[in-house]
């Protein structure tokens, strides 16, 4: 009796050129190159836009701008300046949050209530949080008067596009530094936004240039030799390549690279609550989140009743169209992407693990993925120990606390892990035993920009976030 | 997040619809009169006297001393009467009080028993207490063989979430009202402030979920008090399609203790007939 009706987002508050260049010096600049590329949007295969596939050429000019406008302007700018322009640029974030909302559905996928909801939100309050500790630095306990680096290239992934932007520019800017930012290839419209809102607050030409592009960009930004740091975010592979060609260069260099999370729950925990952290864990943006909880550690003796009402929670998921507001699950965000999240599911169902899937319609175009979860599996499978990056779960079995340990460690990656238990000092004797950046007790997946993030192991070095994010970007 | 889905056009007139004919329209105050009683029946009947077509409410819910007068005023119109007992709202009175006050009531002709819980006795611990309690006003519910053609009277269970404070004392509380029970476990008196909340009701609703693969029986919910508007109630629709599931949304299973909320959704009702909205004077107020 009670359908639900669509209530699509309206795409006409979004503003999407056909074709984009590169965002250098304050200015829009043709790419001298003449590779472009298309990005589409997941959900529909529809081309969205073209943008510039930036050259070598590119990249020095995009880095000769922001050396500029350190040497010139930014790098002497007293402390409460720069915050004013931080500040200026997170209330146009917030002033043009919907639009940036269904900009970033557009190009990613993910549905209008995580946009609208989480990431946007989120954006914003970074770019709050850093602006409050621009004239402060001295006090964050990384000495009397810590200084810049100077120019930072960052890359970035495609699974939070607009957000991770934040979390690399505003401490930054804060610090003193000037940024070049390389967003995904398959997501830059909103970096190629913020663009826009730079010239709207004002900044000074240079203090943020962006190149789109694809592999060969970020190599060629993150090797270029008048870069002081780098920051990336993204595969664990990528990661090994960069670091192997920073070794002994001289940059400083963080990395927020993969994930295995084990979420983890006790026999005494609040049943419901512990399925709506697993969903919020592992299908929260598809499963496309570095820190996602994908692998479930559930104590035996509650395992059915759990996994019983986890399926009738899956079953209640919405799939669909990502501007709906009504959609829980959105698109994968690329053919590749759905392409490795099939084959690491044939290959779960190959090793022996019971695969289930909610049953959910699948629209004809675009690329999709049904909730799945993996029963059975154990800690040798490959959906066990690979990142698969899409809404597939994994769920183990443990007897006793020290084994829920063991397991949960028993991964080359360190990222987060969630437990969940009524007992508060099995929360604090965990927390100090599992080696992972983020411990989440009865909740998951739960930022805020006062809360340092970052990785153990594969899982990357470095912290953003907080005040330990700002030491990756000051001479300490 | 699971109350935010979207309802339109005909699943909202069906919504509307429905959300009408769940009401437990309820007047409960010292002023109450017989008079007061028979005009809020009169509206409980035909929610709107220009439009036929709108469904009759659930209940009518009073005070026990007007129970006789609703059922003489409601005759044989099908909506039933509910009447609040043992010592509403505080639960403050000893156990056989309790019971001939239930027991005058459905004596009276009530269909419906709205008990509430010792708070007190909960909150020091003893559920035995209150489980015993819940089982003599059960009894005290049963109808004799003399009444003819009516069975025993419904027990709803008033837990007072607001004095229980944590969820886990609602979903504690759900279970002993169940076990002991309930017909329907209900979350206020409206006395108290919280009243019924949407967090509670999603507590509530998952117990009786719960309880029901557990014991195949099937459990009411009724949060009432603070329901004002169409998007609250609805709000409470969806929340129980997408937790307890669809055999809950029948008035049978599903109520929504209220008296403002029915004029705003007759109003979103003739909204969406007209197409445009009437004052506030065009909806009676009784």
């Amino acid at each position: 009796m009670f359908e639900y009706a669509p209530a699509p987002e309206s795409r006409d508050v979004v503003d999407i050129r056909p074709s984009y260049g590169l965002f250098v010096n304050g200015e829009w600049v043709d790419s001298l190159g003449d590779e472009r590329d298309k990005t589409i949007n997941p959900a529909s295969e529809e081309v969205l836009s073209e943008f510039s596939i930036a050259s070598q050429a590119d990249v020095d000019r995009a880095v000769a701008a922001a050396r500029k406008a350190y040497e010139g302007v930014w790098g002497q700018l007293p402390g409460r300046e720069r915050a004013k322009y931080l500040f200026r640029i997170a209330r146009i974030i917030q002033e043009r949050s919907r639009e940036l909302a269904v900009l970033e559905s557009l190009d990613n996928g993910k549905p209008i209530r995580e946009s609208r909801d989480v990431d946007l939100p989120l954006v914003a309050a970074h770019f709050f949080y850093y602006a409050g500790w621009a004239d402060k630095l001295g006090h964050a306990g990384l000495g009397a008067d810590p200084r810049p680096l100077g120019v930072a290239a960052q890359v970035i992934p495609w699974n939070f596009p607009l957000l991770m932007l934040a979390w690399k520019i505003a401490p930054a800017l804060a610090c003193g530094n000037t940024v070049v930012l390389k967003p995904a290839e398959t997501t830059p419209l909103t970096a190629l936004a913020f663009a826009e809102i730079c010239r709207q607050a004002d900044l000074p030409a240079g203090v943020v240039n962006i190149v789109t592009g694809a592999g060969a960009t970020g190599q060629a930004l993150v090797n270029h030799p008048d870069v002081n740091k780098v920051a990336f975010t993204g595969s664990t592979e990528v990661g090994r390549m960069i670091a192997r060609s920073v070794a002994g260069s001289g940059k400083k260099l963080t990395l927020e690279l993969g994930g295995k999370a084990a979420n983890i729950v006790f026999d005494d925990a609040a049943i419901d609550q512990a399925v709506e952290g697993i969903v919020t864990g592992i299908f929260f943006n598809q499963g496309h989140v570095c820190c996602a909880g994908s692998r479930l550690l559930v104590q035996e003796s509650i395992q059915d009743e759990l996994l019983e009402a986890l399926k009738r929670r899956l079953s209640t998921l919405r799939l669909g169209d990502p501007l709906d507001k009504n959609t829980d699950i959105g698109a994968i965000n690329s053919a590749a992407q759905l392409a490795k999240i099939i084959s690491l599911s044939e290959a779960g169902e190959q090793e022996g693990a019971q695969r289930w899937s909610a049953s959910c319609a699948i629209p004809d175009k675009g690329f999709w993925f049904p909730p799945t979860l993996f029963t059975g599996v154990a800690q040798s499978h490959r959906i066990a120990r690979e990142e698969i990056f899409g809404p597939v779960l994994s769920v183990l079995t443990f007897r006793t606390p020290d084994e829920a340990v063991e397991k949960a460690n028993n991964s080359p990656y360190g990222l987060s892990a969630g437990v969940w238990t009524e007992k508060g000092s099995r929360i604090l004797w965990m927390a100090d035993k599992l080696r992972a950046g983020v411990v989440w007790a009865n909740t998951f997946n739960r930022f805020d920009p006062t809360s340092p993030f970052g990785g153990y192991k594969e899982s990357g070095y470095g912290r953003e976030g907080g005040r330990h994010g700002l030491e990756a970007y000051l001479d300490v | 997040m699971l109350a935010t889905r979207s309802i339109k056009t005909t699943a909202k007139a069906q919504a509307i619809d429905l959300a009408i004919s769940m009401v437990d329209l309820t007047t409960l105050e010292g002023a109450d009169t017989p008079g007061k009683v028979r005009a809020m029946c009169a509206k409980a009947v035909r929610p709107d006297p220009g439009d036929p077509s709108v469904p009759k409410v659930a209940a009518v819910c009073v005070y026990p001393d007007l129970v006789a007068e609703a059922v003489r005023a409601l005759g044989r119109s099908g909506v039933r009467v509910a009447s609040v007992a043992t010592a509403f709202p505080s639960g403050r009175s000893s156990l056989a009080v309790k019971v001939e006050d239930t027991a005058l009531a459905v004596e009276a002709g009530a269909d419906e028993i709205d008990m509430v819980i010792d708070r007190g006795a909960f909150l020091s611990g003893d559920y035995r207490k209150i489980f015993e309690e819940i089982v003599a006003i059960k009894a005290a519910c049963a109808r004799g063989e003399s009444a003819a053609g009516k069975g025993d009277a419904h027990l709803k269970v008033i837990l007072e979430t607001g004095e229980l404070a944590t969820y886990d004392n609602v979903r504690r509380a759900s279970w002993l009202a169940m076990l002991a029970g309930a017909d329907f476990i209900k979350t206020s008196t409206g006395k108290v402030s919280p009243a019924a909340t949407l967090p509670v009701t999603l507590v509530m609703l998952e117990a009786v979920r719960d309880f029901r693969t557990q014991t195949g029986r099937m459990v009411g919910v009724k949060p009432a008090g603070g329901i004002r508007t169409t998007r609250d109630a609805i709000k409470y629709l969806v929340l129980v399609n997408e937790t307890a599931g669809p055999d809950w949304l029948d008035p049978d299973w599903f109520r929504l203790g209220a008296s403002s909320v029915l004029n705003d959704l007759l109003m979103q009702r003739q909204k969406m007939a007209t197409g445009r909205y009437a004052g506030p004077d065009y909806f009676t107020l009784d």
